[in-house]
């Protein structure tokens, strides 16, 4: 009990060039549409107690395989078999009447599992206090603000402990206080037995919750393995996907006038984020790493600066620095010499997140004086969570010495 | 085959469709203050309209009637049951795009939705009729044991309307356009079936050419018990009856072809 194996699974959806011609089908004359493949050839095995996490960026069809394993949508191809009762939490709710009120909802979600009233009636008041929301019990779901739905909706898929549990990304609009309660009850039942299958984007979740994680991209398994693997090779995955986005659209929008100004006396020719001397774009917190820019002498400058600035996913200023404050500015290299500075951290405090590294080339301590170049997020990466369990939250790790006195 | 796993599968829904038909009837007069007053208010006062007005101050006859409530009675017997037929059929036709939001989240046999429609409808029919029966023992006109003759007549219109319904419902998800054309065909519909004229007044040629309106034979078997106090002539229920039983043959396999994909469409 309580196993999942998915062979084989294609999903496509039918799409029509002109609407009659699926009228046209149903009469049996020919063939009018094409299959638009959203999922191909998944395949893994659950087996009974394991907390699977899905991972995968927006459209890489989570979802989608979750509705076939809950059996809402059915498979083009391949067959799913389910071993045991399934309460899912997908998207928000679980399609609850707007109309009706809270406790009318309760009742049909526990009469669409084959419940009848008194056993409903029994769990009742076991449900309005896991959810907390008081009065609104008995008011129409409408008036519910979306932290009270998935509130609501968690309790009454959680009142009867399910073999199977699946959880797609409602949980993060709760509040963190009930986040916390209901990741109490998810362990709770795991260690009961109760199979989990989690989508989540929240890192923290995914490691604490999960021994198994499956990456899903654009319909295929990426990678299957190891929480902590799975999510350092997802992140590099988005990180190389926003850069690519970045800079589409610095193109976009005109090119090098946005994103690079300057008089291009020295320009920078390459920005690099090593690890262990590798090129990466995914790093843990904490980890020791180099920026590394390159570049080339055009035309004769003076005190030539290396400036770098990283900026969060907001593009606020977290930390910037150049050559001139650690007093190395004395360069002066000739017309046509290349020229690498490495930025060396030794230990990258960063919080999780993604940020951006803008680049300048300039004459001694601001970029104001003169400014041979200056390259905007010329770098995207993604910090990612350190080996041991992180002892801060926000953008940086401040030293700090704690007491009791 | 098919049929009878999914009927065995529907009796496992039996809870959710009760309390969907129950919370139905609650939402509908929630938030009112009289609440069960309006339940009886709205059909009372159709059938006093219908009987009194007409009856008493418009003083219209029915050929070969003396009561002075006949027509009332013939209106009555008519409209009530071509409601029950409209309201189910409008409900239905919509079904699967109003809950799309649950189709798509929870697996549940689909066909549990109309049959909640049908038993909501019935609920509120049995209401109105119950009023009905009141009002001509009231009056002295009430027909009888001829009455039971009524549950054939009834049973042969549920199917009719489900079948059609299930039928248009599966199509509806696909072609939106169904949806609100029912609305339209059911105005013209009612015009074409005798419910407030009397089939006598029609020249002969549109007489025959309305025969084939499956809802003439049931509405006159109405008329006959209720008006006539007599039985329907049975012979003439063939029609609608095959065509019931057709409309669900067709639907049953409309919506097994197409279920797959209802879901996908929403």
């Amino acid at each position: 009990m309580g196993h999942i194996r998915v062979r084989n699974v294609g999903k496509a959806y039918k799409r029509y060039h002109r609407k009659i011609g699926r009228v046209a089908e149903w009469c049996g004359m020919g063939t009018h549409h094409e299959l638009k493949w959203v999922l191909h050839d998944i395949s893994f095995e659950i087996n009974a107690g394991d907390a699977i996490a899905l991972i995968g960026v927006n459209g890489a069809g989570k979802s989608t395989l979750l509705k076939i394993i809950t059996g809402t949508a059915r498979p083009t191809r391949g067959a799913v078999e389910v071993g045991g009762r399934i309460a899912a939490l997908l998207e928000l709710g679980m399609g609850f009447h707007p109309d009706f009120t809270g406790r009318q909802n309760v009742y049909m979600a526990a009469q669409l599992h084959g419940l009848n009233s008194s056993e409903i009636g029994a769990c009742m008041q076991d449900i309005e206090n896991f959810a907390e929301i008081g009065d609104y019990i008995d008011q129409p779901v409408r008036t519910y603000s979306s932290g009270m739905q998935v509130r609501l909706a968690f309790s009454v898929a959680t009142a009867v402990r399910p073999e199977i549990l699946i959880v797609d990304e409602a949980l993060s609009v709760g509040d963190a206080y009930f986040q916390h309660k209901s990741f109490d009850r998810i362990r709770a039942f795991r260690e009961q037995g109760t199979t989990l299958l989690f989508v989540s984007h929240d890192p923290g979740a995914v490691k604490t919750l999960c021994n198994r994680a499956i990456l899903i991209d654009q319909g295929r398994i990426a990678q299957e393995g190891a929480p902590d693997e799975v999510l350092d090779y997802y992140n590099a995955m988005i990180a190389r996907k926003q850069t690519s986005e970045l800079i589409e659209q610095s193109e976009q929008l005109g090119g090098s006038k946005i994103t690079r100004s300057g008089s291009h006396r020295a320009v920078i020719e390459e920005v690099d984020l090593l690890f262990n001397g590798v090129t990466t774009r995914a790093v843990s917190s904490h980890s020791a790493v180099v920026v590394r820019v390159r570049g080339i002498v055009h035309e004769a400058v003076e005190e030539l600066t290396v400036g770098i600035l990283l900026r969060d996913r907001l593009g606020n200023d977290v930390f910037g620095t150049n050559t001139f404050h650690h007093y190395s500015s004395s360069q002066h290299p000739a017309v046509g010499d290349a020229f690498q500075v490495d930025f060396a951290f030794p230990d990258l405090a960063l919080g999780l997140g993604s940020y951006s590294i803008t680049v300048a080339l300039h004459k001694r301590d601001a970029h104001v004086a003169d400014s041979y170049d200056w390259w905007d997020r010329a770098l995207v990466f993604a910090v990612t969570p350190a080996e041991r369990a992180s002892s801060f939250v926000g953008v940086c790790n401040l030293p700090v010495s704690v007491a009791w006195k | 085959m098919i049929s009878i796993i999914s009927l065995r599968g529907l009796w496992a829904y039996r809870y959710f469709v009760l309390g969907s038909v129950k919370r139905e009837f609650q939402a509908r007069y929630q938030g009112t203050q009289l609440g069960v007053f309006w339940v009886i208010a709205h059909p009372l006062s159709l059938i006093l309209v219908y009987t009194l007005v007409f009856a008493g101050l418009m003083k219209s006859a029915m050929p070969g009637h003396t009561s002075r409530f006949a027509y009332g009675i013939y209106l009555c017997s008519g409209i009530l049951t071509w409601n029950f037929f409209t309201e189910m059929l409008g409900r239905c036709v919509n079904i699967f795009v109003e809950n799309a939001n649950l189709l798509k989240k929870v697996q549940f046999p689909k066909l549990c939705l109309p049959i909640i429609v049908t038993a909501s409808s019935a609920l509120h029919f049995c209401i109105v009729m119950g009023l009905f029966l009141i009002f001509l023992v009231v009056i002295g006109s009430f027909p009888g044991v001829i009455i039971f003759a009524m549950l054939p007549v009834l049973a042969i219109q549920i199917a009719l309307t489900l079948g059609l319904g299930i039928f248009l419902a599966t199509i509806n998800v696909f072609f939106r356009d169904v949806g609100q054309s029912v609305a339209v065909i059911v105005q013209f519909w009612f015009w074409l079936t005798p419910v407030v004229y009397a089939p006598t007044i029609l020249p002969p040629f549109a007489a025959r050419i309305l025969e084939w309106n499956p809802m003439w034979p049931l509405i006159n078997a109405y008329h006959d018990i209720f008006l006539e106090q007599r039985l329907p002539a049975w012979h003439t229920l063939w029609y609608p009856m095959l065509l019931a039983l057709v409309l669900v043959a067709l639907a049953m396999r409309a919506f097994s072809r197409l279920q797959a994909e209802i879901v996908d469409e929403l």
